[in-house]
């Protein structure tokens, strides 16, 4: 396995340690090339950085704030916890950063069309929303099953004037709606960009995707500088394929001193066969064009993931994820509906913030935290985004709604 | 690389015996193990020159929904790598018709790629076609398949660049898989012009054979492709014929075979 120790924790890919490459059918690789050279090209390139940091500012609503609650972390105890204010970007949540960034490369490589998969859905209303932004067609796959527990989302995409196809093969799920957004790809690459929506995928994807959504982590730890006047005991995020995570640990990689948390979807717990706790119970393999992490049985057949969190129901992690975990620079664990459904209630009972099911479960993590570490503590938590979305799943879970009341 | 002679590969000499080529996908365990062996046996037997059995696979980006129904459907009815070994061993038993898997990479890998190599050649099988191998990320193959003597296809695209197509033909055994058009698999009404175009550029880099897959479906098309390519691949047509059983199947893989003669002037061996 990979010696950390020479190579440094920041990996440019497409290799992360061990972790990443491009497990795709050969039609895919000129696209896939394409988006590479362009990105190298955009990255450096102060147009197109003026753009984006542009749109970041104007229509997100960047730099999100830095919250400290202490009502919450009296709960943690007694260490102190800020929260990364993600979920007030337009559209509710992180994905915004990535999505602008790909929309824009999109218009550069000439193409008119972006698709995208989506669990949650906020990827997809991040997607559509940009391609509204941008005039670009529109087509987002997302599982069956997913259309169900997020038709508000659903709702909200065709608002924007998205396609949205639910995908009914294989476990219809966002594993299924990634490999069906793949093969809308493959025929249509003449036209179509792909905008994946975290950090797994193949080469250029896991890279670029961490590119675009370091500036959570970059904002984060000047705004924290500034604040307490030292960098945090810890940095906690939810991980499904990752994203959040990867965009706010990316800052601090460098900081031995901080400890970085990722926290993934223990769903019913990870001794069931009803999780999502990929790097904790899964095993290296090749998924959706990468080697990483992954839920798998003997035969490497995919298995399929649980989380009351839509967005963290995926059995793969990103590759750097893998190599962050392999490489003990990040450390992983898994928190349960059950916890990550207490610690939504008790942020928005003790600050008013409502956060997101996957947020929460990096909210459960940080309370846990403060009471391992302790009154000296500070603990930055990623809101990756807010909870509006899982209004009814949240209503059924405690019981909130009065018998026979409907919503018209 | 591999110092074996090209004339190892038992799929190239078919291939190039035959002097347009007819090769059948069926997958493992559709619509049941012993269904399918029986399905790929009866190819053997109605003009079908090279098997490909396709391996069941939770998640099959290559593949169109016709294949995808039916390898979930194999899934259901408990797949088992091991039932791909037992297969190939009882059709090569039964027919000298040379046996490939048409598997996507992490079974393999997670079965062991040496042993899983290893254990195909015990069984006869002939070789791989990987669909999300490329070379690029194909070492350990590329060691397993030396090791046991085994052919590997690798995919050439409309959209691959000319160092691209060297490769995959320099690293390819048996044959190399002309992907026809920008797609997954499935029937379409007709074969791309794209697929000709592709064989042209290939031919300028390499002199290995090539075959065309992705929506044939029928004798004509069979015939047409085999004007320019040396072999024809098809699968979703035969995977639907097995659906209506095992009868329908060899009269479809009948009139598959009928394109190979109607072939303008087929020479064996000619190129």
């Amino acid at each position: 396995m990979t010696t950390v120790a020479t190579a440094g924790y920041s990996q440019p890919g497409p290799y992360f340690g061990a972790y990443g490459g491009r497990f795709v059918p050969e039609p895919l690789v000129a696209a896939l090339d394409e988006l590479t050279a362009a990105w190298e090209f955009a990255k450096t390139d102060p147009v197109y950085q003026q753009e984006l940091a542009a749109l970041h500012r104007d229509y997100t609503g960047r730099p999100s704030p830095l919250t400290e609650v202490p009502r919450f972390a009296g709960h943690a105890g007694e260490a102190r916890v800020f929260l990364k204010r993600e979920d007030l970007n337009h559209t509710g949540s992180h994905k915004i950063n990535n999505v602008l960034g790909q929309a824009l490369l999109t218009k550069r490589v000439g193409k008119h069309r972006v698709i995208a998969e989506t669990g949650a859905g906020q990827h997809g209303v991040a997607t559509a929303t940009a391609a509204a932004l941008f005039g670009l067609e529109c087509t987002i796959y997302m599982g069956e099953v997913d259309t169900e527990r997020q038709a508000l989302n659903v709702a909200r995409m065709r608002l924007l004037g998205a396609e949205v196809v639910a995908v009914r093969s294989g476990s219809r799920t966002l594993k299924d709606a990634i490999n069906e957004a793949m093969r809308d790809w493959v025929t249509n690459v003449a036209t179509t960009n792909y905008v994946f929506g975290t950090v797994a995928g193949p080469h250029p994807f896991p890279a670029m995707v961490r590119d675009l959504q370091r500036i959570i982590g970059d904002e984060a730890r000047e705004q924290l500088l500034e604040r307490t006047g030292a960098l945090p005991t810890a940095v906690a995020a939810c991980v499904g394929g990752g994203s959040n995570a990867i965009g706010i640990f990316t800052a601090f990689l460098d900081d031995a001193d901080v400890q970085l948390w990722g926290f993934e979807a223990g769903g019913e717990g990870v001794d069931t066969e009803r999780h999502a706790a990929t790097i904790g119970r899964g095993r290296p393999g090749v998924l959706h064009g990468a080697r990483s992490y992954l839920l798998q049985d003997e035969d490497g057949q995919t298995q399929e993931s649980h989380s009351i969190s839509a967005g963290l129901d995926y059995p793969g992690v990103g590759p750097e994820h893998a190599f962050l975990a392999d490489s003990g620079r990040a450390s992983y664990r898994a928190v349960t509906d059950a916890a990550a459904m207490d610690a939504m209630r008790l942020l928005s009972r003790t600050e008013g913030i409502i956060p997101a099911i996957e947020s929460s479960h990096a909210l459960a993590g940080a309370l846990e935290l403060g009471r391992e570490l302790g009154p000296t503590a500070t603990i930055l938590v990623n809101l990756s985004g807010r909870g509006d979305k899982d209004t009814t799943t949240a209503a059924r879970w405690f019981d909130l709604l009065d018998k026979g009341a409907k919503q018209e | 690389m591999s110092s074996a002679p090209a004339t190892s590969s038992p799929v190239e000499t078919r291939i190039r015996a035959t002097g347009g080529a007819l090769v059948g996908y069926l997958p493992v365990g559709y619509p049941d193990l012993a269904t399918s062996i029986e399905g790929a046996i009866t190819l053997t037997r109605h003009g079908v020159d090279v098997l490909e059995l396709g391996l069941p696979y939770s998640d099959p980006v290559m593949d169109g929904p016709t294949i995808q129904a039916a390898t979930t459907r194999a899934l259901e009815q408990g797949f088992r790598l091991r039932h791909a070994f037992d297969a190939v061993r009882e059709i090569t038993a039964a027919s000298d018709v040379p046996v490939l898997l048409m598997t996507y990479w992490n079974p393999v890998l997670q079965f062991g790629s040496d042993r899983f190599a290893g254990l195909l050649a015990e069984a006869g099988g002939a070789g791989l076609i990987t669909p999300d191998l490329v070379p690029d990320e194909a070492g350990e193959w590329l060691a397993a398949s030396d090791a046991h003597g085994l052919d590997r296809v690798f995919l050439a695209a409309p959209t691959s660049s000319e160092e691209r197509l060297r490769q995959a033909t320099s690293l390819s055994r048996g044959f190399t898989y002309v992907v026809s058009t920008m797609g997954t698999t499935g029937a379409r009404e007709g074969v791309d012009s794209a697929a000709r175009t592709l064989v042209e550029r290939l031919r300028q880099v390499s002199d290995e054979p090539l075959a065309v897959g992705l929506g044939i479906s029928n004798g004509d098309q069979v015939a047409e492709v085999l004007t320019y390519a040396d072999g024809a691949i098809v699968g979703s047509a035969l995977v639907s014929a097995l659906g209506d059983g095992l009868e329908r199947l060899a009269e479809v893989a009948d009139g598959l075979a009928a394109g190979k003669r109607a072939q303008p002037g087929a020479t064996p061996g000619a190129r």
